[in-house]
């Protein structure tokens, strides 16, 4: 059992146990901050099968962009942790079901044998240079795709912020282009007013009087 | 013993497992389903990445590239609709989320 094997070992159960807490947690807050361990340790798990740009490119991408925007949404929402973990034990019989038949069928599969998969030449020999050969296939045979991923993203960047853009009724915002466009008489307006007035007549005294 | 392909294999269903057995156990809270979602993108990505080691195929590495970018748009949007319907409702809890019932 050689050095890999043990840290293999020891990434592989802290990725399990922050999983676990992940589904488990009461405290939404705690299960991101266990989904940040658990995505930390697979990035080592990434490292250990040599595929160095994609461990780094999960923990730049998945740690600090994705998991931090999951952390503000959670912290944002004030999500109030009722008594009874809103049916957490009552659905406890059908997940285990469900679980099982999963595991059963992994099982299965796992044992009908990829243990005749040996590791090939080139990366025992570990002459592949992992970013440069990901870069090549990117930008020469996967190119279009990559494209359409970039488009991919842009698509979610404008429907997220058109989803939560919302107007705010005591907004004191000015539209610039109409005040520019304004005109002088728009806000004054000259009245001709004579220089001088006639005194108004006073009512005769008698007419009152008389009525 | 040295690390083979199985050792992976069984770590991403195990992953995988647990996972799906998360979306069970929180199926009231929308908030960490989307989390037991991501999980399972990781389970199989650890797969993908298992694969494109041991066959010496940059190809699956390149998959993974993909879903990974699909993955974070597929949150950043999740999270939006989220926010919109906390805004709204003032809950997140799946089974309030029925004014499309019939």
């Amino acid at each position: 059992m050689d050095v890999t094997t043990g840290f293999f070992y020891f990434f592989s159960a802290v990725l399990l146990f922050a999983a676990f807490r992940v589904v488990t947690a009461r405290n939404p807050v705690h299960a991101v901050l266990y989904l940040m361990l658990a995505f930390s340790q697979a990035a080592a798990v990434w490292m250990l099968l040599k595929a160095e740009f994609l461990a780094i490119t999960l923990v730049l991408v998945y740690l600090g962009a994705v998991m931090v925007l999951f952390l503000f949404v959670v912290m944002m929402l004030d999500i109030r942790i009722e008594g009874d973990r809103w049916g957490f034990w009552q659905n406890f019989p059908l997940a285990l079901l469900i679980g099982g038949v999963i595991a059963i069928e992994m099982g299965a599969i796992l044992s009908g044998g990829f243990g005749s998969v040996t590791l090939s030449p080139a990366a025992a020999a570990g002459q592949i240079e992992n970013t440069k050969e990901l870069g090549k296939l990117l930008y020469t045979s996967y190119l279009y795709p990559l494209e359409i991923a970039a488009v991919i993203l842009l698509v979610a960047i404008i429907a997220a912020i058109a989803l939560t853009l919302r107007q705010r009724k005591d907004s004191k915002f000015v539209d610039a282009s109409e005040q520019v466009r304004v005109k002088a008489r728009d806000r004054l307006a000259v009245v001709q007013v004579a220089a001088t007035r006639e005194a108004p007549v006073p009512a005769p005294a008698v007419e009152e009087k008389q009525a | 013993m040295t690390l083979t392909l199985t050792h992976f294999l069984t770590l991403g269903a195990i992953l995988f497992t647990l996972s799906v057995i998360g979306i069970f156990l929180n199926r009231k809270n929308l908030i960490v389903l989307l989390m037991a979602i991501e999980l399972m993108l990781l389970a199989v990505n650890m797969n993908f990445v298992a694969f494109s080691h041991y066959l010496g195929d940059m190809h699956g590495q390149v998959f993974v590239f993909f879903i990974l970018t699909v993955a974070a748009a597929e949150s950043a949007i999740g999270l939006a609709i989220l926010v919109l319907l906390f805004r709204n409702k003032s809950s997140i809890r799946v089974d309030e989320l029925n004014a499309l019932k019939g």
